[in-house]
């Protein structure tokens, strides 16, 4: 197998389904009827990237683990999604952020992978890269409204900045599974696609009226399974029914 | 401003390109932008369009009902409005 | 045109009804018929948004990637469909957030069925296949209903929900010809939801105070102990197909009515739910109610935004 592959998978497929069970947390109780039909629009839309992502990992590990087993039945340290996407929901503002953050991440890293040399990467981020541009228009709408809006609006929307941002830079992680995979034209360089989130950061931010945070310090570790205490319980519902009857067909 | 109720909008939606828009109902938004995207997760959840208007429900005059007979019932005696109403000889056809 | 006073109006509006002629929501209609709709039709509409949270209750632990997108678009269909009732109750004049406060000071009802716990994973079953059954007998009648908005409604939500019913009934199919734990967990679910089902249906027709009337503005189509037998003979042998048994001792097959006979509701369990009583009345209701006062700043910033957008808009044009 891939090795670097599968491992990329995992980072795409856990990315996607570690922020789609976030959102779904909000699902019946969203701040107005409306928006709580478009965070679990956003939350299907990621559960499904998810699905295809570990559907092709299964494929490319070749061990008989399906796209469930990947889901549901690894350990903590074999996760590697970003530890911006484990934070808790908070309030509307910090989920917002979050989410404004990894939409304006995965917007142009989903272009660039359409030019993978690997096809189904290349199909996964055609077909994803349609509802994350439409995602990356609601948060950032959101973010602008929330950070201009009241005064009460504006203060949380800048706490959620804050406080999130140091898990940003983790976005933009590299280490030699990137390097091998570039070397093939499977995955882009993130250089430019930090350029551009840079960039579209600023721009939202900016109109937003909320200060951008001079960089602090960068907390990483997701990428490599060194998660916050956050995971451990995401997974803790997420496994449950896996763990409590193993082997069974729902 | 302590205002948390949003307007109402009513939505208008085209199912396919040849077809016009149809009132589906309305749905609340804090303005127009937000309308069109909250009606494009409320109505068209099953791919059931392609395009959307949304227009605020204050902005849309009606005519009042109890008008009814006056308004539209003088259009009812006018049958030669209608092709019906002429007799067109057998055998003429493309007419 | 001549005079008309509220008898005549009265008397044409019956005959509209009669005739099948739609009521819009600009007519001129009783002030009675006004009251019921928005009682009935955004108790309906509560219904679906409380109904959210028992199954809400479940996504995250949802069993496998399959299970959990779709329950996440059932519930969210049901968000839906309470946008589409509270839509239909705007246009007889009904505030939404008023109707909303009314849900929250327990003024205003819903179906008694949410104030049930759901404890295992088969009562996403359960719910589907009875809840959503029930529901659907009920909905398809009003699908012709006097008053064209809420007639409109419902044609959506009946066309959406037929796939939530058939997920239900999926999940429970598939958990009785599982292992026997989870046929146990589908047993359970079952002897828990049954009997509440049933209480959805409503009192018996002798004890109904609304129905009468609402048959004869054809708001409501059929009466609350005819849909109850009809769910009744048509879910038993669903239960029997499945190897499920109903938990009922004096349900029986009547050759000579072709119905079912089944036992006693327990209408004292269903007024003490009605009344807030059930196990999960006050957690379902404190949910919304949070929802709405941590929504609140949310709603007035995109409000105050908006408004600062706009008078942006119009100095530029100035």
């Amino acid at each position: 197998m891939n090795k670097n592959l599968f491992e990329y998978l995992l980072r795409l497929g856990d990315d996607s389904l570690i922020i789609g069970h976030r959102l779904s947390e909000w699902c019946g109780h969203g701040p107005i009827l409306e928006e709580d039909i478009a965070m679990t629009n956003m939350a299907l839309d990621f559960i499904g990237q998810a699905t295809t992502i570990f559907e092709y990992a299964a494929k490319v590990e070749n061990t008989g683990r399906d796209a469930d087993a990947l889901a549901f039945l690894r350990y903590e340290r074999e996760y590697r999604n970003v530890l911006l996407v484990e934070q808790p929901n908070e309030d509307f503002a910090v989920t917002m952020v979050r989410q404004f953050l990894f939409d304006a991440f995965r917007k142009p890293l989903y272009e660039a992978l359409q030019n993978s040399s690997d096809t189904q990467i290349a199909a996964i981020a055609e077909k994803s890269l349609k509802e994350t541009k439409y995602h990356l228009k609601h948060s950032s709408e959101w973010v602008i409204r929330l950070g201009d809006g009241t005064e009460e609006s504006h203060e949380k929307a800048q706490y959620a900045v804050d406080t999130l941002w140091r898990y940003t830079d983790e976005l933009f992680f590299e280490n030699e599974v990137d390097a091998a995979l570039q070397a093939e034209n499977v995955i882009p360089s993130l250089i430019p696609i930090r350029e551009e989130w840079q960039k579209t950061v600023t721009d939202v931010l900016t109109e937003a009226t909320l200060s951008i945070p001079q960089n602090g310090w960068k907390q990483q570790g997701g990428r490599t399974g060194l998660h916050s205490e956050h995971l451990g319980y995401i997974l803790a519902e997420l496994q449950y029914m896996q763990r409590a009857y193993p082997g069974m067909k729902w | 401003m302590s205002n948390a109720n949003w307007p109402l909008w009513e939505v208008f939606i085209r199912s396919k390109q040849g077809l016009s828009h149809k009132h589906v109902g309305s749905l609340r938004a804090a303005d127009a932008q937000m309308a069109v995207e909250n009606a494009r997760d409320v109505y068209t959840r099953r791919s059931e369009g392609i395009s959307i208007w949304v227009v605020q429900s204050n902005d849309v005059f009606a005519s009042d009902p109890s008008e009814a007979d006056s308004l539209y019932e003088p259009a009812d005696s006018k049958v030669y409005r209608h092709p019906t109403f002429y007799d067109v000889p057998d055998g003429i056809s493309h007419m | 045109m001549k005079e008309n006073n509220i008898e005549e109006l009265e008397r044409q509006f019956q005959e509209k009804i009669d005739n099948d002629i739609k009521i819009e929501p600009r007519d001129w209609m009783p002030d009675a018929y006004r009251d019921t709709l928005i009682r009935q039709i955004s108790q309906h509409a509560h219904s679906e948004i409380v109904g959210m949270l028992p199954e809400g209750n479940w996504i995250t632990r949802a069993p496998n990637l399959r299970r959990k997108a779709v329950l996440l678009a059932k519930v969210q269909d049901e968000a839906g469909h309470g946008l589409y009732l509270y839509s239909a109750a705007e246009t007889l004049g009904a505030d939404r957030e008023e109707t909303i406060d009314d849900l929250h000071s327990g003024k205003a009802k819903y179906s008694s069925i949410f104030n049930y716990p759901t404890l295992s994973w088969a009562d996403m079953g359960a719910i589907g296949w009875l809840v959503d059954g029930a529901a659907i007998m009920n909905q398809v009648p009003l699908c012709r209903c006097s008053y064209g908005p809420y007639a409109r409604a419902m044609v959506r939500v009946c066309k959406e929900e037929s796939f939530h019913q058939r997920q239900g009934f999926e999940i429970m199919t598939t958990l009785a010809n599982g292992t026997p734990e989870q046929k146990a967990m589908a047993q359970d679910a079952l002897n828990r939801f049954w009997w509440p089902a049933l209480m959805m249906f409503g009192p018996n027709d002798a004890e109904s105070k609304h129905t009468e009337q609402s048959m004869r503005w054809k708001i409501k189509r059929q009466t609350n102990d005819e849909l109850r037998q009809q769910f009744v003979d048509i879910t038993v042998p669903q239960a029997e197909m499945i190897g499920l048994t109903i938990p009922d001792a004096d349900l029986k097959f009547n050759t000579e009515t072709g119905h079912y006979e089944f036992g006693e509701i327990n209408w004292d369990e269903f007024w003490q739910v009605v009344k807030g009583n059930g196990p999960c009345n006050k957690d379902r209701v404190d949910a919304r109610r949070k929802a709405k006062e941590n929504g609140m700043w949310v709603r007035e910033a995109a409000a105050a935004y908006a408004e600062k957008r706009a008078n942006r808009n119009k100095e530029k044009r100035a």
